[in-house]
């Protein structure tokens, strides 16, 4: 097993190396074999990976180019199918752009995506990492086995599903008010409270996630070297000591990465979860710019409106994802996409 | 790292103990508790329901009357029908394409292995956006059909790397001896790679079937019949949104109480994911963080 990359989530390990350095830099042999050899010997390869790229070539990057029904105003009445609309539909340049900016509901939406991003960075993103220096400390594998099964079976549940269990159990007619009710006090209103709203889409998503989380931590973890924590206790190190000085250096390239990762995703934050539970809030809390591309746009039509918002925060995740790749460089971490 | 507390370990103390004890069993409990509470109250009878006030913690026997009801025809076992399907033809397309990719792209050489690869790659840092997606999908001819369910995201990136850095970790002297008795790629793959690499198949496998089963936002998108939607959207509508679905052949006074079929259909929504992820759970490291690692 290769120790270069510590532990990584696969894309992030793939894209950490300069693509397929298949030749020693220097004596690279470029046409030795000719073209025609090279493609009789290889033709099974190209053909295997045809219909995958064939997928991602009309689900992927056709509509990354049809991002331009952002300089239109798109009417999908102007033809009998999208493409004939397209070809029938006006350019206006930047227009949706400004309609876009000066809308105060999409910085609404825009502060509302980079609150729950920030408080979500603070209560959600170091608890796997507790939890996973936690677990990893219980020395009983059948034990650790169990709490693993069972705290990673929630990231399997649809996000239909986690609502339905909160509601279930904290809504109005749920678990929780019931038993309340019965002790004579009062529920607290949860599941609709747009000031709390915040907290609960946490809650809900530490439920859900934070034990999958764990699992590259601890695959990180069984990678430090024993010996480093047994020369740590010889010198004399408490077991915080050996936390601060062993532990969390091991761990510190996967933080850094999943950083990182999180950081370009900063203006998504779980569309799923919003729609579902945005009507129960009220748009004030609950509208993120997912939500915000979706009611703008397929609801009502405004093509080339929705596909601007859409194109604004594509372009602005791409910033931010090289912008912290280019920190974790200058930190001297190795980050997500090496230099070449 | 499992077996005994190292010699140079300090003993725990006992506030220590009590503190990591109550730790991992809230961690449990979060989870088992909602599980727990929504199968019994599936299996109660109405006066047991009433009685608890909505969600019954503590079974007083056993009433199936709801899964019968759900299970007789109307629009839960349609749903439940229209999602297996999905599930079964998705993952199976899904895990066939991604397994042939991952075989073709993992021979750095060959021929268009860095385009091919970069263009699979670049896939992680530009994404299309919701509205060119849907006018896509829309525009090939998919609204309404079940396949607007599949094949938009038939191509997980992420697990062909994972699935491909799997290939890449095989012995490379097995392979070769293949290929010089002059077995063809699709040979090798079919009688030497995949029975090798069951464990990351069967992840993958999963984490596609998941996927499947869970679909819920593209079928509000693409699925406009009432007898094409897939569970999620029947769960919703009756949990989220709170419409009482209908029924075949049982008039509503004899119905089972509205909460242990809604329970009912929670459970048969989560069932499949309890019942088959435990046995792929073991291959989880094994499979995709070596995986990952080795890609």
């Amino acid at each position: 097993m290769s120790t270069e990359v510590p532990v990584a989530a696969g894309p992030s390990a793939e894209l950490a190396r300069p693509p397929a350095p298949e030749q020693p830099p220097g004596k690279r042999r470029r046409p030795r074999v000719p073209l025609r050899a090279r493609l009789r010997r290889d033709w099974p390869l190209l053909l295997m990976t045809a219909p995958a790229a064939l997928l991602l070539l009309v689900f992927h990057y056709l509509p990354t180019l049809g991002n331009v029904v952002a300089f239109q105003d798109y009417n999908p009445y102007a033809g009998d199918g999208p493409l004939s609309a397209f070809l029938a539909s006006e350019w206006i340049g930047f227009g949706n752009f400004e309609t876009l900016f000066g809308d105060p509901a999409f910085w609404d939406a825009l502060w509302n995506t980079l609150s729950i991003t920030a408080f979500q960075l603070i209560f959600f993103f170091p608890l796997p990492i507790a939890l996973a220096i936690l677990l990893n400390s219980v020395i009983s594998g059948k034990l650790r086995g169990f709490i693993q099964t069972v705290v990673y079976l929630p990231h399997f549940f649809s996000w239909v599903l986690v609502v339905t269990f909160f509601v279930q159990m904290l809504g109005g007619a749920g678990l929780l008010a019931q038993e309340l009710r019965q002790a004579g006090i009062e529920p607290p209103n949860i599941m609709t409270n747009p000031d709390t709203f915040i907290v609960l889409v946490t809650a809900e998503a530490v439920w859900k996630d934070a034990g999958w989380g764990m699992i590259v931590f601890l695959a990180a973890l069984a990678m430090i070297d024993p010996n480093l924590y047994e020369q740590a206790a010889v010198d004399g190190a408490g077991r915080w000591r050996r936390l601060w000085h062993v532990t969390l250096p091991g761990l510190r390239p996967v933080i850094v990465l999943l950083l990182i990762l999180r950081l370009g995703d900063a203006l998504s934050v779980g569309f799923e979860q919003f729609l579902l539970q945005r009507d129960a809030v009220g748009r004030d809390a609950a509208e993120v710019l997912d939500t915000y591309v979706y009611y703008q746009s397929i609801t009502t039509g405004n093509f080339g409106f929705g596909a601007a918002a859409g194109l604004f925060k594509a372009a602005v995740g791409l910033v931010l994802i090289l912008a912290a790749n280019r920190v974790a460089h200058l930190i001297g971490e190795r980050g997500l996409i090496s230099r070449q | 790292m499992s077996g005994a507390r190292p010699v140079w370990e300090e003993k725990p103390t006992a506030v220590g103990l009590a503190g990591k004890g109550a730790a991992l069993t809230a961690m449990a409990l979060v989870v088992l508790i909602p599980l727990w509470s929504v199968l019994v109250t599936s299996l109660s009878s109405r006066q047991t329901i009433n009685a608890a006030g909505g969600m019954v913690m503590v079974p007083k026997g056993i009433d199936a009357s709801a899964y019968v009801t759900i299970f007789s025809g109307g629009i839960v076992t349609r749903a439940l029908w229209v999602s297996t399907m999905v599930t079964v033809a998705g993952t199976v397309v899904s895990l066939t394409l991604t397994v042939l990719a991952a075989y073709g792209l993992s021979r750095p050489g060959s021929v268009g292995h860095r385009t091919l690869l970069f263009f699979f790659l670049l896939t992680f840092l530009i994404y299309p956006g919701l509205v060119p997606s849907y006018l896509v999908v829309t525009g090939v001819g998919l609204k309404d059909s079940l396949w607007a369910l599949i094949l938009p995201s038939a191509i997980s990136v992420f697990n062909l790397v994972v699935v491909r850095g799997f290939f890449q970790g095989l012995p490379h002297e097995l392979l070769d001896s293949a290929r010089i008795d002059g077995a063809g790629e699709f040979r090798i793959l079919w009688r030497i790679v995949l029975p090798l690499s069951r464990p990351v198949i069967a992840v993958v496998g999963l984490f596609y079937a998941v996927g499947y089963w869970n679909v819920w936002f593209n079928a509000l998108l693409y699925i406009d019949s009432n007898d094409k939607f897939p569970i999620q959207r029947i769960l919703q509508s009756m949990i989220l949104q709170g419409q009482s679905p209908s029924f075949s052949g049982q008039s509503v006074g004899s119905l089972p109480p509205t909460q242990a079929i809604k329970m009912a259909v929670v459970m048969v929504t989560v069932a499949p994911i309890v019942l088959v992820y435990p046995f792929i759970q073991r291959h989880f490291v094994k499979g995709v963080i070596v995986g990952a690692i080795k890609g």
